[in-house]
């Protein structure tokens, strides 16, 4: 054997180990505490995308056990689909073997480097096999494999393989023994399960530490994710070794159908205008094309004007589903406020479809002199790493959240304060910043969607924070007319020795609101009492038409005017009088609070209630001027502090 | 009998509060604001007096509210104790209104700060109301001779030279003439000195004798009876009155205090201030003529000098010179830096060469 032959043969046999030593950091494996998250994170993405391709809501056990110094076998079982047999040795035996490798879809997969790469590791550096379980519906048994990864010829290398008798319908359970470390808190196992169920409402994951302690999150929801479609590349977002790939494969034997075909959005009239832009027949074969013609093809796929690529292919969490996933997980944390999430409209840069979604959690037990926390997702998979190159966190530090209530030093950088900030960035092709997959790369187009959505989401913590601030005036109010003004008119009666004076009219001069409050009742299993309190305050009688709204179809009876999602009461109320409205509502299991609005009346003297819905920005506005309009009338000629001039 | 006539201001105040409730209306009371820009210079005293800004304190704000009902209750207590023939100090007020519920004060910072109020509400001084702040232990050494009322009301002479020991005859808090005669009198000037340390360097040095001086111990910003005490030795004796504190803003603050009136007590300036007294040092002059050891001036000294530079009481050419030459150096001293040129060279050459240029020794 000549020496070209024995050093390509040494080439190839170690390439395997070789690759993965070489691209450890890439696949996540750079330490080994990541090496614990990334594998279960691969395990899970893969039980995920494969539950839902099936329509089947995933319930997924992730185990962790200590077998050793440094040593943890995972454990991840789903209720998916299942594997065929046949292909259980490929799919985790197999480097690089994956269906989505060319698929251009939204998917989780396509952030990972495959389930394989964990068997590898596992093996290099435990030395222990994997072992899978699998079952398919239609099967009667399930098979358990046991294998190892042929390092030298990147197969999978099958070391038992039996029938066995499995007491679920269909599934998969995936075992693997690797080296780590174990770690709670920050960049943990439990940190990633918890931020994939606040975006994966729709699954029930369960997760068992080393120290046996089961943690469920439970299922939040029963609609499964809309299915992501496959779409064909756009031209402008295509990439040179990509487009050579697929003009090697294509079946089509002309360039110009080649380029309608295989892409979206080019018509046979764009695909002729392609080729004489790039100086290339029309007629040629696809195979034959070299690097420097496709080169030039891609250069004129940006002199041509192309319709932007479909974006209905993506499937963004949606507004109810956030707030449910936040609500499900972070709940413990009693959360004073859930901005109402913001699924943005999809949008496209080069020539990849993409979506914005965004969430905001504040107060409650948060801790409020910490940067705020904030959790980014790709494709409903976590980030957990590299939080300062993410444009999330560019974006999310380049607004100005003074404006909005948080602290934030000179209007820039993460802000201060009691908030969990979620981004859902969702494409066919997330633009990570590196092959580890760990962040989002600063793109323009992106950038400005999440901003957006922040800012509005910043807008509705404003408002929630002035009507706190109006709220908590008001009960200081509360209780100086109810406690400090009657003690005033008892002490000056004692004084001047007359009877203690009548106030009344004096209480409302000082309140002047209308207070709108509810109170909510349990009805026997399924129903609930909305008790609502209108008091006036105003030291005039008060005729206007208070509206409350509720989910469709839900009202059962009310003293008002009932619709289908509202109900309509016409208020006649005196001064320093109550009124008592209700309705009775059906099926509503955590229903949190009825949004009233009144009509007929200004706005700014009623607390509780907003204006019919108008505009959302121009209601902030209108709202900082009212409070603005209060303080002014409050402030007095402010003491200074006296320079400690003390004479005591 | 002035304590009658305070009383029957503040039942004014109860009764406005009830006829305002009887009418619907918000209760409210009406005072001058306490704040640099509303203190204007009143030329019939020569001090600084409250201008007409008004700030209202109205029951439709918690803090008004509260203090509504606080006078009404300190109103009761100070009618009970002129009954009683009692007095109290500001801070027996202050737990005294443990009982009083909701009106309690929260920290003896609200009950002075309401003492003051009522002040200036009926301009009458909180003695009036029969409060007292606690003794501070200013004192005096010097050669005159006082007659201070004791606690049994029988009259006792104390001369300040020779009937008391090194820390000098200690200024009780009331210094009216009904509890505090000046007898007899042998000095030229009065000398109030910010520093215990330099108070007790001048004794030591006899520097009241050799320069036939009443040696007054101000201790910091001097407290209202200090500024009383000094007042009267000027008013009544005919004494020229000097301050001699440390080189820094907040020592400039001392001395306006002292001869212009300070802001907090406006509205008694006339009767506290001291409007001939002068400035000895040490000046920021003084720094660079007498080459004195310093430390910088800190963010907070450079913020008060440039307040100082708006502040209405400092506006005379003297003061402007001295301030910005303070801002330029960038330095400030203590009145003991003097010591760098050995204990005595504050008594026989610093005083003698600053009094003989003000011309109160010759």
């Amino acid at each position: 054997m000549g020496i070209a032959h024995k050093m390509a043969k040494k080439q190839k046999e170690i390439s395997i180990a070789e690759f993965f030593e070489k691209n450890k950091q890439i696949l996540g494996f750079d330490s080994f505490t990541k090496a614990m998250v990334v594998s279960v994170k691969e395990a899970v993405d893969n039980s995920l995308d494969a539950c839902e391709e099936a329509r089947i809501l995933p319930d997924i056990l992730v185990k962790v056990e200590s077998v050793g110094k440094d040593e943890y076998r995972i454990i991840v079982e789903d209720n998916g689909p299942g594997i065929v047999r046949k292909n259980i040795p490929l799919v985790f035996g197999k480097l690089l073997y994956g269906s989505r490798f060319h698929a251009i879809r939204q998917s989780r997969g396509q952030q990972g480097i495959g389930i394989s790469a964990v068997v590898l590791y596992g093996q290099l550096t435990t030395g222990k096999p994997a072992r899978i379980i699998s079952k398919i519906g239609e099967d009667e048994v399930a098979y358990e494999v046991i294998l190892t990864i042929d390092t030298k010829k990147n197969e999978p290398r099958v070391i038992k393989e039996t029938p066995i008798i499995w007491d679920r319908e269909e599934g998969t359970h995936v075992e693997v023994t690797i080296r780590g470390r174990y770690t709670r808190g920050k960049q943990s196992i439990l940190e990633y399960l918890q931020q994939t169920a606040i975006v994966n409402p729709h699954a029930q994951i369960t997760f068992v530490d080393p120290d046996g302690r089961k943690i469920i999150f439970k299922r939040a929801t029963d609609i499964l994710p809309q299915p992501t479609r496959e779409i064909k590349p756009h031209p402008y977002g295509i990439e040179l070794g990509q487009l050579l790939n697929m003009a090697r494969s294509t079946k089509a034997y002309r360039l110009t159908s080649f380029l309608t075909t295989e892409f979206s959005r080019v018509s046979p009239k764009i695909a002729e205008e392609i080729c004489k832009k790039a100086y290339l027949y029309g007629d040629m074969r696809p195979k034959d094309l070299t690097i420097e013609e496709a080169k030039r093809l891609m250069e004129s796929f940006n002199k041509v004007k192309l319709m932007p690529p479909p974006t209905d292919c993506l499937s963004p969490i949606g507004e109810n589903l956030i707030k449910k996933g936040l609500k499900n997980v972070l709940g413990s944390l009693k959360p004073g406020f859930y901005a109402r999430p913001v699924t943005r409209e999809p949008k496209v840069y080069g020539g990849n479809p993409f979506i914005v979604e965004a969430g905001l959690v504040y107060g409650g037990e948060l801790p409020k002199d910490q940067p705020v926390k904030i959790l980014r997702f790709a494709n409903r998979v976590p980030l957990l790493y590299q939080q300062g190159g993410c444009v999330i966190t560019k974006a999310i530090s380049s607004v100005d959240w003074r404006r909005y209530g948080l602290e934030q030093r000179g209007g820039e950088g993460i802000p201060v304060g009691p908030a969990i900030i979620l981004v859902h960035v969702a494409s066919t092709r997330v633009p990570f910043t590196s092959e580890a997959k760990e962040a989002i790369a600063d793109v323009p187009e992106i950038r400005e969607e999440i901003e957006l959505a922040l800012k509005s989401l910043g807008r509705q913590l404003k408002m929630f924070m002035i009507k706190k601030e109006r709220k908590n005036k008001l009960s200081e109010k509360f209780f100086l007319v109810t406690k400090i003004l009657p003690e005033i008119a008892k002490k000056s009666a004692e004084i001047v020795e007359k009877p203690v004076p009548p106030f009344e009219s004096v209480i409302s001069k000082i309140m002047n609101v209308v207070w709108i409050d509810e109170n909510i009742e349990k009805l026997g299993k399924d129903k609930i009492k909305v008790k609502v309190k209108v008091a006036n305050f105003i030291p005039k009688p008060l005729e206007f038409t208070l509206y409350g709204d509720y989910p469709l179809g839900t009202l059962v009876e009310t003293d008002g005017d009932g619709g289908e999602d509202y109900v309509k009461w016409n208020v006649r109320i005196d001064p320093l009088k109550y009124q008592n409205f209700y309705f009775v509502l059906k099926d509503v299991s955590g229903y949190g609070e009825t949004n009233y609005y009144v009509d007929g009346i200004n706005p700014s003297i009623v607390v509780g209630a907003e204006p019919l819905p108008g505009d959302w920005n121009i209601r902030l506005d209108t709202m900082e001027e009212i409070l603005e309009k209060e303080r002014e009338e409050e402030e007095e000629v402010v003491e200074e502090d006296l320079e400690g001039v003390e004479d005591e | 009998m002035s304590s009658e006539e305070a009383l029957e201001k503040l039942y004014m105040i109860a009764e406005e509060i009830y006829e305002d409730l009887s009418k619907g209306e918000v209760p409210k009371m009406k005072l001058a604001a306490r704040t640099r820009n509303n203190i204007i210079f009143n030329s019939e005293y020569g001090v600084w007096k409250y201008g007409d800004a008004k700030i209202t304190r109205s029951a439709k704000k918690l803090d008004g509210a509260y203090m509504l009902l606080r006078t009404l209750y300190v109103m009761e207590f100070i009618k009970e104790m002129i009954k009683n023939n009692k007095s109290s100090t500001l801070r027996e007020m202050y737990y005294i209104s443990e009982g009083w519920g909701l009106a309690k004060f929260h920290t003896q910072d609200e009950s002075n700060k309401l003492a003051e109020d009522l002040e200036v509400i009926t301009s009458h001084l909180r003695e009036d109301f029969k409060l007292r702040p606690e003794e501070d232990g200013a004192s005096v050494i010097g050669n005159i001779t006082v007659e201070e009322t004791n606690r049994k009301g029988q009259p006792r002479r104390i001369n300040c030279r020779d009937d008391v020991g090194d820390s000098g005859y200690l200024i009780p808090y009331n210094v009216e003439k009904n509890k505090l005669k000046f007898v007899d009198v042998d000095a030229d000037f009065v000398m109030g000195i910010e520093t215990g340390g330099m108070f007790d360097r001048l004794v030591e040095n006899g520097f009241d004798e050799k320069a036939r001086a009443i040696l007054v111990h101000i201790k910091g910003q001097p407290a209202r009876s200090t500024r009383r005490l000094l007042k009267r030795l000027n008013e009544e004796l005919g004494l020229p009155v000097v301050i001699f504190t440390d080189g820094d803003p907040w020592s400039f603050r001392i001395f306006a205090s002292i001869a212009y009136g300070a802001i907090k007590t406006a509205h008694i300036s006339e009767y506290l201030a001291t409007p001939t007294a002068e400035f000895v040092g040490i000046t920021a002059s003084d720094i660079l003529n007498y080459n004195l050891p310093t430390d910088k001036l800190n963010d907070r000294d450079i913020a008060a000098l440039q307040a100082e530079l708006k502040d209405p009481r400092f506006n005379t050419p003297f003061w402007h010179e001295e301030i910005n030459l303070m801002l330029k150096i960038g330095k400030k001293a203590e009145q003991q830096s003097l010591a760098k040129y050995g204990l005595d060279y504050v008594t026989d050459v610093y005083l003698p060469e600053k009094l003989t240029e003000m011309g109160i020794l010759q």
